[in-house]
């Protein structure tokens, strides 16, 4: 579904990836990790269409050229993002936006528009795999939400959105354990064969609620290390320190 | 009457007809004002009231004063289009002449009045010449010659206890076929003790005309009275929109307005506030959306003489193309009015890299005892906003639009007469729709 070949990403001057590689397919759930700027936000940025990167190396996606799309034709496509700051917008109704968002996808694909009727009744529905109260619908997009508020919103806006490719940035961060196990309790509702998961998290924690195929290990803008769900464990056990070897490969002290 | 041939511009060659003045003091009100605009001249950038107005071109369009009956294509359909009708009594205007065919008088509870200028100059001059002769055409050229020229608008009284449930409308429209006309509505609310009603003014006209509204109401509030007022300015983008809204308060009076600007190529709306007596609140929205040529002023000047009287001013503006805003807010606080408390919001949406905004928030506080805060904002779209709205699938112009439109939204939303707020929505959501998108980020 997804293939990263040797992408670079440079934001003023700075090279923030550098040639990073790696294939999701779909049904798959893939676990990033890795210490604070390593690049793994980046990637998400990046594959979702945030402007002001300087891009190389390729990225496909259901053979198509991912990087030559706009944000909202990546959308289309089936790829979402989970924010990690989700964004507040005062004065956007957040049923509005998402029925909008909706229909924009819907339109896209030739369907028939939902009317507010029909989106309420999905909207509501969508809202219990995360525990959300109806009046989130009513309030502004995010706005005066609570940390862990604001993530349950971006999993109803994935439960609704149903893409192909989600990525999770930090969904973890700023969550109680009771929000963390709601979260990723909606997350594993979602999981099915046709859809992948790329969990960009610091924290193995989230990886015991939702359990990855594959952990990646991500150091200095790129991918240093690669494994099965145990991975997550080690790393819990021994930090990146223990993953030096492969640290200075890529030329970076540990 | 002479004209004032000393003053420069055409307007200058303008000789009021005589209306009403078989009058001494209306004669002589009209010739006062007109030598004081002889004197003084029109207002220039020097000015520091009207330093970022733009008045060169009402200045050099050859304007005629409108008189009755002008007006041929004007039609109830038209006025229809042009304003929301609220269902209650409305007073239509043509050209600032009233047009009772398009007019409609439901019964009033007794003690409330709603007429024109004309009839109470025709029947009951004397309770017009406080309004004429203490109207200090002194300190403004187009309120002096508001005095000069006005023949006609609204008469509102409510007496003493009196409140009118249904929305008062007046319509303001204009029909120019002929050539440039100017005309001169001259509104007057008196509102005595205890007394409530809410009044909106609609100012519209037809595409292309070329004409220059220049309109001044007064509204006088006793102890306890209350109006809310509205204002919908959406004048065709040929046509020049000067208004003063002069406002009197006595003690514990409350005092609204919301004021939506849309139409013109320039418009001023000043609004000028006494808070004479104590206790008395006074609360100012407006709305501005310059775009294409299109320059768009709010003037407000609030006088707080009176002790523990409170302002509020929030205003908004959405400046695009080459479009150009003034938000000009004065507070003055008199020695000896403690416990005034002042607040003052002004916050902007410039959405091209032509587009224009000159704000600039004011006070004056000659006295210790007083709480005042104010702030101006100056933003482009919030690029994060729109990046996460475009990931959802939201198209680039579209998610413009929502973020523009729930900027303004905010401020419609605090619109509490339903209808209208319905048809400001409509009108809000087209301008955004078909906003012209000049730079892509």
């Amino acid at each position: 579904m997804l293939k990263i070949n040797e992408l670079r990403a440079t934001i003023d001057n700075k090279e923030i990836l550098r040639g990073v590689n790696l294939e999701l397919k779909a049904g798959e759930i893939h676990a990033i990790m890795g210490p604070n700027g390593s690049g793994k936000s980046t990637l998400a940025s990046v594959l979702i269409g945030r402007d002001g990167y300087e891009l190389s190396g390729s990225v496909e996606y259901e053979g198509q050229d991912l990087l030559a799309l706009s944000p909202e034709e990546r959308a289309a496509a089936g790829i979402f993002l989970a924010f990690q700051h989700p964004v507040e917008i005062p004065g956007v109704g957040n049923m509005y936006f998402m029925r909008t968002a909706l229909n924009s996808l819907r339109r896209g694909r030739g369907q028939e528009e939902l009317d507010a009727v029909d989106f309420l009744s999905f909207a509501q529905e969508r809202m219990k795999l995360v525990e959300m109260d109806p009046t989130f619908m009513n309030r502004s997009v995010n706005e005066g939400f609570s940390g862990g508020e604001k993530k349950r919103n971006e999993i109803w806006q994935m439960a609704i959105l149903e893409p192909k490719l989600a990525i999770l940035d930090e969904t973890d961060s700023g969550l109680d354990i009771d929000a963390l196990r709601i979260v990723a309790s909606g997350v594993n509702a979602l999981r099915n064969e046709g859809r992948a998961m790329l969990v960009i998290t610091h924290h193995q924690r989230l990886l015991d609620y939702i359990v990855p195929d594959y952990v990646h290990v991500m150091a200095a803008g790129q991918i240093v290390h690669s494994g099965d769900k145990s991975l997550a464990l080690e790393l819990e056990a021994n930090g990146y320190v223990g993953l030096t070897p492969s640290l200075a490969q890529v030329g970076v002290a540990p | 009457m002479t004209p004032v041939k000393a003053i420069g511009g055409v307007l200058a060659d303008l000789t009021p007809r005589r209306g009403g003045d078989n009058l001494s003091w209306l004669a002589e009100a009209r010739f006062n004002a007109l030598e004081w605009v002889g004197q003084h001249g029109f207002p220039s950038r020097k000015d520091e009231d009207w330093k970022y107005t733009r008045l060169d071109p009402i200045l050099t369009v050859p304007f005629e004063a409108a008189i009755t009956g002008s007006g041929l294509r004007v039609s109830a359909e038209l006025i229809n289009a042009a304003s929301v009708d609220l269902g209650g009594i409305r007073l239509v205007f043509v050209n600032g002449h009233f047009a009772a065919q398009f007019s409609r008088l439901t019964e009033l509870p007794a003690g409330a009045l709603v007429t024109t200028l004309a009839s109470v100059l025709a029947t009951t001059p004397e309770r017009l010449e406080p309004f004429f002769s203490h109207t200090p055409g002194g300190r403004h050229a187009f309120a002096a010659f508001n005095d000069a020229f006005a023949e006609d608008g609204a008469f509102i009284h409510l007496a003493s206890g009196v409140t009118v449930d249904e929305p008062i409308q007046l319509v303001f429209f204009s029909d120019a076929e002929g050539g440039p006309l100017m005309s001169s509505p001259r509104s007057v609310i008196i509102a005595d003790a205890g007394s409530h009603a809410t009044i909106i003014e609609s100012y519209a006209g037809i595409n292309n005309d070329i004409y220059f509204t220049n309109a001044v109401t007064e509204v006088v509030l006793a102890e306890n009275a209350q109006i809310d007022h509205y204002k919908v300015q959406n004048e065709p983008v040929t046509a020049f929109h000067l208004a003063l809204l002069k406002v009197r308060q006595g003690g514990n009076s409350r005092f609204s307005s919301r004021s939506v600007m849309l139409g013109s190529s320039m418009a001023r709306h000043e609004v000028r506030v006494l808070l004479a007596g104590a206790d008395a609140e006074v609360s100012l929205d407006g709305i501005y959306l310059p775009q294409g040529e299109q320059s768009h002023d709010n003037t407000i000047f609030i006088d707080h003489v009176a002790t523990n009287c409170t302002s509020h001013q929030l205003y908004r503006g959405v400046l695009d193309g080459r479009g150009h805003g003034v938000f000009n807010g004065h507070i003055m606080v008199r020695h000896g009015a403690d416990g005034s408390d002042a607040h003052q919001q002004n916050k902007n949406l410039i959405l091209s890299d032509h587009a224009e905004i000159d704000t600039r928030p004011r006070l004056e506080i000659y006295t210790d005892d007083v709480k005042c805060t104010h702030g101006a904002a100056v933003g482009q779209l919030d690029d994060e906003a729109l990046l996460y709205l475009r990931t959802r699938g939201i198209p680039m112009a579209q998610a413009r639009g929502l973020l523009v439109y729930a900027f303004v939204q905010e401020m419609v939303d605090r619109i509490e007469l339903v209808p209208l707020r319905v048809q400001l929505e409509k009108l809000v959501a087209d301008r955004f729709a078909k906003s012209e998108r000049s730079v892509e980020p």
